[in-house]
């Protein structure tokens, strides 16, 4: 175990090397304009382009380059310049937001997801699993940006029965906080349900035709237990997997649109918003640090799943 | 065979039909602006009025709001009503916005397609340091987010344009959201393609070919690429789909399409500004989009249904971007 962690966490500052490179590459050596005027803004003045161009060592080589900007992003010194914002200040104030709105979200895709996967999986090709294989499929292709606008229209404003969006503390008013990420978590949700209940099902149905779950019934297990202690569990060994992958992604992805369609104040919000001003700084610093949230939680759910799974470390220690 | 197989998929048929639909819908955009709406999608009407029943309606009111659907009863102009305060014909709009969101999406995925074919085969075939170069260069691109790179992509070059050799693009131009999403996409479609020219070079037929003196070409050209084709088609659909998402919520974000062309994502972004009093300025570009993607993912399960029944083609899930396996019941 010890040494699949420390192999796997080898892999991962590899790949964060990787990635700070790739970003690198997209915001100072893509081959077009200025890189100082592009990072001062669109109406920067002579005098600002030229301290930027000092500050981010533009006329250095690439190395010198790579490094100044590394140093700006890990010792926080990373600024938009027009207003001149601190971006960590920024970012920090949103992750509040960002994380209600993902872990949210996550809660109710899970309990719902597996909900429904495991009552389609009760009986396959039944009436219930051809209603819920409806709503899953219809749930799958509703992109939040046609999501998100129909339930604001629908439930907020014609019906009122939830606000228009917008952020409230959690330790402001735990209620209220609730209250008004209802919408955006359905939101978020919506899709993955559809998603991860289609994908329990068919790993339920596949598991139904083990050995051991014909062990399970020959010992005269009642056929809830099996589903549940044998068939329902080994199921659920993929979807960590899949989890990881995808709640990396939606606070890296769905989060930006669902928070912008929102009004929620999260780190996405304030990505749209530098992308609304053309601010590159910003976006910069959210790209590094989404994409080291990214690479970080997978990483974990790697070593958490071997955890689960003995088959995985040993298979890789085999190899 | 296979044909026969996907002509019976009555399901896979009739989104066939939806597809082709919207295909002419787009088509039709320069017929519609010309001799039904009379205007074009970037002309502005603020200060005009439209005779209906009789009566004149601002097509723009003095406090700002747009007029809403008026169907026929001006002739077929402005059907779906005006977009914002500037007063363009909306149904125009849609029918060239949807024209962009295609174009791109389709030009991507050829892209994107026919690159990750070409790295996949590289890397399948000549393995070793090649391989190595290409899997882990891909391995990066798909470890980003796939929203935050396009977001970054897009603004760096938006801003900027791209200056490359001969390659010379201005920050507006169409090509510039189609490379991005070409950059994002190659990685789902490449790794699970170099997957399967891994495992086909193990097979006796390839060592045949090579035993009778078939050079590099001849072995990816005819031997190993004729039998990914059923994979290409399905993949190929599949990421036409993926990559109209993509757009729609980089342009949605101002980070794709930029003015003055617009696409559905970006009549989305205008159109949720007047949610409370005019929702079908976002719904409906968000439906259409809804409807493509469903109608172009229900084609391509059954297009690998048909090509290669046994087969579990899927593109990898990450980043949102998920393809459910078997979703069209």
């Amino acid at each position: 175990m010890a040494r699949f962690v420390v192999r796997r966490l080898a892999g991962m500052v590899a790949v964060l090397f990787a990635v700070s490179v790739v970003v690198f590459f997209v915001f100072n050596v893509i081959p077009n304009s200025d890189p100082a005027e592009r990072m001062a803004g669109k109406n920067a003045t002579a005098a600002l382009v030229e301290n930027i161009e000092e500050d981010w060592s533009f006329d250095e080589p690439l190395p010198q380059q790579y490094l100044a900007m590394m140093g700006k992003v890990f010792t926080g010194e990373l600024t938009s310049y027009e207003p001149e914002i601190p971006v960590n200040e920024r970012i920090a104030e949103g992750i509040p937001a960002t994380l209600s709105l993902a872990i949210g979200a996550a809660a109710i895709w899970m309990f719902f997801g597996i909900l429904l996967g495991y009552l389609s999986a009760q009986r396959p090709h039944g009436w219930l699993d051809k209603l819920l294989g409806g709503i899953s499929v219809a749930g799958i292709s509703i992109p939040v940006f046609l999501l998100g606008p129909v339930l604001i229209y629908l439930l907020a404003e014609q019906l009122g029965l939830f606000p228009n969006g917008q952020y409230v503390g959690i330790t402001e008013d735990p209620l209220d906080w609730a209250y008004h990420l209802v919408l955006p978590w359905l939101t978020v949700a919506t899709l993955s349900i559809g998603f991860y209940s289609r994908v329990l099902r068919s790993n339920m149905l596949d598991a139904m035709d083990e050995d051991y779950v014909r062990t399970a019934r020959a010992k005269g297990l009642s056929e809830r237990q099996v589903l549940r202690r044998h068939v329902l569990r080994n199921s659920l060994i993929p979807i960590v997997t899949l989890f990881g992958l995808d709640f990396g992604a939606t606070v890296a992805g769905t989060a930006i649109i669902t928070e912008s369609i929102f009004d929620l104040q999260g780190v996405g919000f304030y990505a749209a918003e530098a992308v609304g001003n053309l601010e590159l700084p910003p976006i910069m610093g959210i790209t590094l640090y989404g994409a080291f949230f990214v690479v970080l939680f997978n990483a974990l759910v790697d070593v958490a799943y071997a955890y689960l799974d003995p088959r995985v470390r040993l298979g890789s220690e085999a190899r | 065979m296979a044909a026969g197989r996907f002509l019976r998929n009555r399901l896979a048929l009739a989104f066939l039909g939806v597809f082709v639909l919207i295909v002419l819908f787009v088509l039709a955009a320069p017929l519609w602006a010309e001799h039904v709406a009379e205007t074009g999608p970037n002309e502005t009407h603020t200060l005009e009025k439209l005779a209906i029943d009789g009566e004149q309606r601002d097509v723009v009111t003095p406090e700002g709001r747009p007029i809403g659907p008026v169907w026929f009863d001006a002739g077929g102009k402005f059907f779906l009503g005006a977009d914002s305060r500037l007063g363009r014909d909306e149904m125009v709009r849609l029918m060239y916005g949807g024209r962009t969101s295609l174009l791109i999406g389709i030009a991507s995925a050829a892209i994107t397609t026919a690159l990750a074919v070409l790295l996949a085969l590289l890397a399948g075939y000549y393995r070793g340091w090649v391989d190595a170069l290409i899997a882990r260069t891909l391995d990066v691109i798909w470890s980003l987010p796939a929203l935050l790179l396009g977001i970054a992509l897009g603004v760096s070059l938006a801003v900027g344009g791209l200056k490359l050799g001969p390659i010379e693009l201005s920050g507006g131009s169409l090509w510039v959201p189609v490379l991005i999403i070409t950059v994002v996409s190659i990685p789902y479609v490449a790794r699970p393609l170099r997957g399967e020219v891994l495992a086909l070079t193990r097979k006796e037929f390839i060592e045949a070919a090579v035993a009778q003196g078939a050079g590099p070409l001849r072995v990816m050209l005819r031997e190993i690429l004729p039998n990914l084709s059923s994979t290409i088609i399905v993949f190929f659909t599949l990421t036409i789909a993926n990559n109209l998402l993509l757009e729609a919520g980089l342009s949605f974000l101002g980070a794709g399409v930029q003015p003055p062309n617009s696409s559905w994502g970006t009549m989305i972004s205008v159109g949720e500004e007047l949610l409370k009093t005019a929702p079908l300025l976002a719904i409906v570009p968000g439906a259409m989009i809804a409807l493509t993607v469903l109608a172009l993912n229900i084609v391509g399960d059954g297009l690998r249904d048909a090509l290669n029944p046994r087969a579990k083609i899927r593109l990898e899930a990450h980043a949102g971007r998920v393809e459910p396996e078997g979703a069209a019941v």
